[in-house]
């Protein structure tokens, strides 16, 4: 090898041929690939949404949750389901993270980026719809315990209580182990930015990270730690979600299976959301190489797992209901399986047990196309299920005389699909403005395939 | 002496691994080695020991668990007492799972701080980085040796480097 010696002072030669080819592949998507009609086009109907969700909820702070379909047994439906639809959504990013990280699954590394984004956007969109139900949303802070001049202090035995600490901490946590991730990553968009802004905002993100060995050594301690942390924080928020029902005691709900139920239903609809975003990202973006056929069909696998699993609680959440001879939960479980609400049942039987049945085959799951019809049929299945637990359970309570139907309104409808809109918005912004990559783990993974080369 | 150290580039993470063995051989105590991702076994080569990040994470949980505990006592068994049924007002079972959320706060929090405390994070300026092909979006590693460093001379420095079979050695100014 031929020794050369520069100084300083000579002008840096032209080295973009030792640019990493991950490196550049993944930050040009970043910093040079131009404005594509397409993204463009996306980002107007994510930001018409966005509007939408603006207004109504706008709107419902000035006026009341009176504009939504609520009524005195349905005191909770759409606001609830899609707090629950959310923040399941939010469970399989971290969860994916970390406990891959954990089991030392390197197909991890192609797809944890944008999946702890889609848990970051997805938990925060969530956290609004407790907040947003409330009736009063501005005094959402009386939950938190501060000293104020009422004397008053949060009730700690209620589940309510617990919920607020779960999605907080989960919150957090999940924003710091994303932005810890993306700190080296954020180094080398500084170090390839060329316009004196994208390196001065990266500059000022990457914290200075220059990568020295110790630092490395710091930081994947650090890391490892985050991503054990998250794993029982993941089961802990989800089981609290579901207590928040299981400790009242309404038929459908008053069980002690709703904490792993919630649970695996969180995971099947989180992998099923993975699915939903890797596909599309990974044809327009050109990320074939990265995420392949491999990741989704393994994504794939976990989903039917995850379904399982939510089927069996389905025939175990019946089989309770008959086997406590209790009236009411016999009356509510007929009621779900051949009331008014029976449509609702029926397709979530269809969509969450039926159809992921495909995924058994191996030719469907290698069909990226038919991954991403599967998993939007998943991801309505799982609203459909949440809106069932919850309305079916509440509609006809333990007073006739009080039973009623809900209906939604335009407004529940705007609140939704504004909370989609949102959350595209947010995912459309995050490619183009992060490594939805993970690059140095994946320049990491290579240069130790290198290695194990002969 | 103005400079901060010599640098020397290496095209893979191998010849940088070697590289530091080598000069830590040779007596170099004050190294550093710069990576674009993590290479194992590099850090104890160069000096580093076991750090106390899960120390850290350790303290920050005990402190959020017995934070949260001792909050929810105090607010609920001696601030606000609310007698609910006859039921116990230290009804530890229901305090669990805030403690228990506050323990992984805490804990996740120290480690996360603590990484930046101990790698001195963050920190803006690097005398590395004025290295003009100092850049972590290439595949180059890179050893550094500090004009601190007893046994550091420009020329002999810069003579044992070359035997490294480094791409380029550079000065870094401070």
């Amino acid at each position: 090898m031929s020794v050369t010696t520069r100084y300083t002072d000579t002008p840096p030669a032209p080295d973009e041929d030792q640019v990493s080819p991950i490196a550049r592949k993944i930050s040009d998507i970043v910093l040079a690939r131009p404005l594509s009609p397409g993204w463009l086009a996306a980002l107007a109907l994510a930001l018409a949404l966005t509007l939408v969700f603006a207004v109504a909820i706008v709107y419902l702070i000035a006026t009341g949750i009176g504009i939504w379909g609520n009524n005195v047994p349905v005191v909770w439906a759409f606001d609830i389901t899609n707090y629950v639809w959310w923040i399941a959504i939010g469970m399989a990013g971290t969860f994916i993270s970390a406990a891959l990280l954990l089991t030392r699954q390197v197909w991890r590394t192609s797809i944890n980026r944008f999946a702890e984004a889609m848990t970051v956007f997805a938990v925060i969109i969530a956290g609004l719809f407790p907040i947003l139900h409330l009736g009063r949303p501005w005094f959402f802070y009386w939950l938190a315990p501060y000293p104020n001049i009422m004397s008053l202090w949060p009730q700690w035995r209620s589940p309510l209580v617990w919920d607020f600490w779960a999605i907080l901490s989960y919150l957090i946590l999940s924003i710091l182990f994303w932005y810890m991730g993306l700190i080296p990553d954020l180094a080398v968009l500084r170090d390839r930015a060329r316009r004196r802004a994208a390196q001065i905002i990266y500059g000022l993100l990457a914290l200075g990270w220059r990568g020295e060995a110790r630092h490395w050594q710091c930081y994947e301690t650090a890391y490892r730690l985050l991503a054990g942390l998250a794993v029982p924080l993941v089961f802990s928020v989800h089981s609290e979600v579901a207590l928040a029902f299981s400790a009242g005691n309404t038929p459908g709900w008053h069980s002690t299976i709703f904490p792993p139920f919630f649970i695996a239903a969180a995971l099947f609809s989180g992998f099923a959301m993975a699915l939903t975003i890797a596909v599309p990202l990974r044809s327009v973006f050109g990320l074939k190489a990265y995420i392949t056929d491999q990741h989704l069909d393994n994504i794939a696998k976990v989903t039917l797992a995850c379904g399982l699993v939510v089927a069996y609680s389905y025939l175990v959440e019946i089989f309770n209901a008959f086997y406590s001879a209790d009236h009411y939960d016999i009356y509510t479980t007929l009621n779900r399986l051949q009331g008014p609400y029976a449509w609702v049942y029926w397709s979530m039987l269809l969509c969450n047990v039926a159809v992921p049945q495909a995924l058994w085959f191996g030719r469907v799951r290698r069909n990226a196309a038919a991954l991403l019809i599967i998993s939007i049929i998943i991801n309505l299945g799982m609203w459909l299920e949440r809106f069932m637990l919850i309305v079916t359970s509440l509609h006809r309570d333990f007073l006739p005389s009080s039973w009623d139907m809900f209906y939604p309104t335009v407004w529940d409808w705007a609140i939704l699909a504004g909370s989609l809109g949102f959350f595209g918005l947010l995912m459309l912004l995050f490619v183009r403005a992060l490594p939805a990559i993970s690059m140095f783990e994946m320049r990491k993974l290579e240069a130790e395939r290198e290695e194990g080369k002969p | 002496m103005n400079d901060y150290g010599l640098m020397a580039e290496f095209g893979e993470a191998g010849a940088l691994l070697r590289a530091a063995r080598r000069a830590r051989a040779e007596g170099y105590r004050q190294i550093e080695a710069y990576t674009p991702f993590p290479v194992e076994g590099l850090a104890e080569i160069v000096g580093g020991r076991r750090n106390r990040i899960p120390l850290f994470a350790l303290a920050g949980g005990l402190l959020g668990g017995a934070g949260g505990y001792l909050l929810q006592w105090y607010t609920a068994v001696i601030d606000y007492p609310i007698n609910s049924g006859g039921r116990p007002l230290h009804s530890w079972p229901a305090f669990i799972p805030t403690t228990f959320e506050l323990t992984v706060l805490g804990a996740a929090l120290a480690a996360f701080f603590g990484m930046l405390v101990l790698n001195g994070l963050p920190r803006f300026y690097h005398p590395v980085f004025n290295a003009p092909r100092f850049d972590l979006s290439r595949d180059r590693f890179f050893l550094c040796v500090r004009a601190e460093d007893d046994r550091f001379e420009p020329a002999a420095t810069r003579i044992f480097l070359e035997t490294l079979g480094p791409v380029d050695i550079v000065e870094v100014a401070h």
